[in-house]
């Protein structure tokens, strides 16, 4: 049994007077233990919308929560508030995107990591302040006794998201979701913060759930990457296969839409036409069909169905043939 | 080694400077006190930058938030006043400029802004958006004529000529940055200053913006100065690359010298530590991964402003001498005194402790020194 089943989870948000907008529609995914797994999306395709389900950190009104989120067979959209608080921090960690805004910045750090120890270890303030010393300092904060009597201010960008890194790990969660948790950083600092990553899941065996819009992120640190399009999984494989044939027109579009680093220069990028905003719903069609060069009729007619095969799965009518080079360009 | 020279020569274009930055300098000064201000320090945003855009070419600028890329492109336009140095636009020192020669330069050069909604005024529609710099410049020459104008401003930025009627937030995020290209084109600028042109939008979009501001500098025979963080984006769009670090140019090359032999340590950290998106490049590549944090433009090390994260440091010279940007190879500068050496692989890569970083003079948890109020200057 995997650590972390995600069953048909929809989030639907309601709000009186308006038509009712489906976050996530029917996602399903698993996570093992000391396994990586990527949420790849752009924005508005409900990949965080997922992880606060996930975490049950959605608000209590306005929006309609379905589906399973079973953690070791407990299903937790049906624990109450209780139960889930006392979940979340000790077996469920989570790391948001923007460190300031995520840090309470009128209390010092050091008081942010031990208020997790006390509430959910039992430790005394005494020590759950050594400990908490010991976890920034793992976490690669140098001179950490000094950075407990500090504010968030007082500390970098990179600085404090570790620092909120080590308040996820407090505990020795099973299960850390990080939800974009370099995108507000600088391309070296991101470079030190997924390190840091990969050494916890490799040293302490947590399951990881990371939520990114970036591929190059994903490329190196998932091993499974589910590909979210419009609310839902269009393309679930693992890395190797998924970067190196990408079949739904979505991912291909997506890795020939955006430069590398080592690819040859000079050569036009081939851009995904149109914008998120072009969606068709999901009722009738692939949302993705108004983009998509490879659409047929039958896209704005049928439903596609997720389809399982060997290696991946793929939600797609008329997916690209493997091998196939960069979309030739349509105009938008 | 010839054959890697070729190519710089080549592909260097041939042509004059457009812009050529002397020696710049723009230092923000740090004010503290309640009636007297009185300066406490400077932020060193930008401190001694030379470079040149030559015409018709792309010169990308790269590096950390903080690094003074910016400050470096609005003080080229005179949008932040430079402390100190020259700005030659075509021949003409844009420092020394006042008033309506400053207003009429500025036709000639437009800026193209990070975050497309705050930079479009929300209760403008498109129209009166575009036809505002027309205005300015005396480029409205009766309506049929703007309206023309305005049309086919329009479809070079690929938007439909209904969109004239439109207000900003009708738009996506990537349409507001093509309507925001079609303002800097309007009064038929020379050069374009383009800040972070993509970084705020989706990844499927960010080609589409950077495929049209390539057509256009072919339609228009445009210069761009693309300040970016993204190295990818701007190694793809750019002929010449210059790496910022701390206010100053650490290393200038084409965009394909540099990503092949990338020369200054801070460069090969930076390029290491980008991501690419194919797994079995992920795997194998070897990262160079800096330990701590940028350090504070307002307090910035002594000599060699990397030399506080730097795994190539040597004990003589770094701490003490800022190394000047040097031609090390034909077309290729850096700013390192010991850049032949890393090249030769005569001096290996070593471990590097973790510096915490001060902001010394400006930290907000400094007493203030001066008055802390009204009644304490009158009763001492």
């Amino acid at each position: 049994m995997a650590l972390l089943e995600v069953r048909d989870l929809r989030v639907v948000f309601q709000r009186r007077g308006t038509e009712p907008f489906t976050a996530v529609d029917g996602v399903s995914f698993d996570v093992d233990p000391g396994q990586t797994v990527g949420l790849v999306g752009e924005s508005g395709c409900g990949k965080s919308v997922t992880s606060l389900a996930i975490m049950g950190l959605l608000p209590s009104r306005g929006n309609k929560v379905s589906g399973q989120v079973r953690f070791e067979g407990t299903d937790l959209l049906t624990l109450s508030d209780k139960d889930m608080r006392d979940r979340r921090g000790r077996d469920l960690g989570m790391v948001f995107q923007d460190p300031l805004s995520s840090l309470n910045p009128v209390i010092p750090i050091g008081l942010q990591v031990t208020e997790v120890l006390e509430r959910h270890r039992g430790m005394s303030r005494k020590a759950a302040m050594v400990e908490a010393a010991d976890l920034l300092g793992r976490v690669g904060i140098p001179d950490p006794q000094r950075r407990l009597s500090e504010y968030p201010h007082q500390l970098s960008g990179g600085m404090r998201q570790r620092a909120l890194i080590a308040i996820a790990l407090a505990c020795r969660p099973r299960l850390l979701i990080a939800d974009e948790p370099t995108t507000a950083l600088d391309v070296t600092i991101q470079a030190q913060i997924l390190a840091l990553l990969k050494e916890l899941v490799r040293d302490t065996g947590t399951a990881l759930i990371m939520i990114t819009h970036d591929l190059g992120v994903v490329a190196g640190l998932c091993d499974e990457v589910n590909v979210l399009y419009g609310g839902r999984v269009v393309e679930k494989a693992a890395r190797y296969p998924l970067f190196a044939d990408p079949r739904h027109p979505y991912t291909h579009g997506l890795l020939a839409s955006i430069p590398r680093l080592d690819g040859a220069r000079g050569e036009k990028l081939v851009p995904i036409k149109g914008s998120v905003a072009d969606n068709i719903p999901w009722d009738h069609g692939c949302a993705f069909a108004p983009r998509c060069p490879n659409a047929l009729p039958v896209c704005r007619e049928v439903t596609p169905e997720l389809e399982a095969g060997d290696v991946r799965s793929l939600r797609c009518h008329n997916p690209v043939l493997p091998g196939t080079p960069a979309a030739q360009e349509v105009p938008a | 080694m010839t054959a890697a020279v070729e190519p710089a020569a080549t592909a260097a274009p041939v042509g004059d400077a457009l812009v050529s930055v002397e020696g710049l300098k723009i230092h923000f000064p740090i004010k503290r006190g309640l009636l007297v201000d009185r300066t406490v320090g400077h932020v060193y945003a930008v401190d001694g930058v030379d470079l040149r855009i030559n015409r018709g070419e792309t010169y990308g600028l790269v590096g950390e938030s903080g690094c003074g890329k910016s400050t470096l492109g609005r003080g080229m336009l005179r949008l932040v006043e430079p402390t100190d140095g020259r700005v030659l636009f075509d021949g003409t020192d844009l420092v020394g400029l006042k008033g309506e020669e400053l207003r009429r330069m500025r036709r000639r050069m437009q800026m193209v802004f990070q975050d497309p909604m705050s930079s479009l005024d929300p209760r403008q529609s498109v129209e009166s958006l575009l036809v505002e710099g027309l205005r300015a410049h005396g480029l409205d020459k009766g309506r049929e004529a703007t309206g023309k104008r305005l049309r086919e401003l329009l479809s070079a930025v690929g938007l439909p000529s209904t969109s004239l009627r439109k207000y900003p937030h009708e738009f996506s995020g990537g349409q507001r940055q093509r309507i925001g290209i079609a303002r800097a084109l309007a009064v038929e600028p020379d050069l374009i200053i383009a800040d972070e042109p993509v970084s705020a939008l989706d990844v499927s979009v960010q080609a589409q913006v950077v495929n049209l501001l390539e057509d256009l500098q072919d339609e228009f025979g445009l210069t761009y100065l693309v300040i970016a963080h993204d190295l990818a984006v701007v190694r793809h769009i750019s002929d010449r690359v210059g790496v910022m670090y701390l206010g100053g140019l650490v290393e200038e090359a084409t965009s394909d010298d540099l990503y092949a032999e990338p020369l200054h340590p801070y460069t090969r950290a930076l390029l290491s530590a980008i991501p690419v998106p194919d797994p079995e490049v992920e795997d194998r590549r070897e990262r160079i991964l800096l330990t701590g944090d940028l350090p504070s433009p307002a307090n910035p090390p002594k000599g060699c402003r990397f030399h506080t994260r730097c795994p190539w440091k040597q004990a003589t010279r770094c701490d003490t001498e800022r190394p000047e940007l040097r031609e090390v190879l034909p077309g290729h500068k850096v700013a390192c005194h010991w850049a032949e050496d890393i090249r030769a692989g005569r001096i290996r890569p070593h471990e590097v402790e973790a510096v915490l970083v001060e902001e010394d003079g400006v930290s907000p948890d400094m007493p203030l020194v001066g008055p802390a109020s009204v009644s304490e200057v009158l009763n001492p």
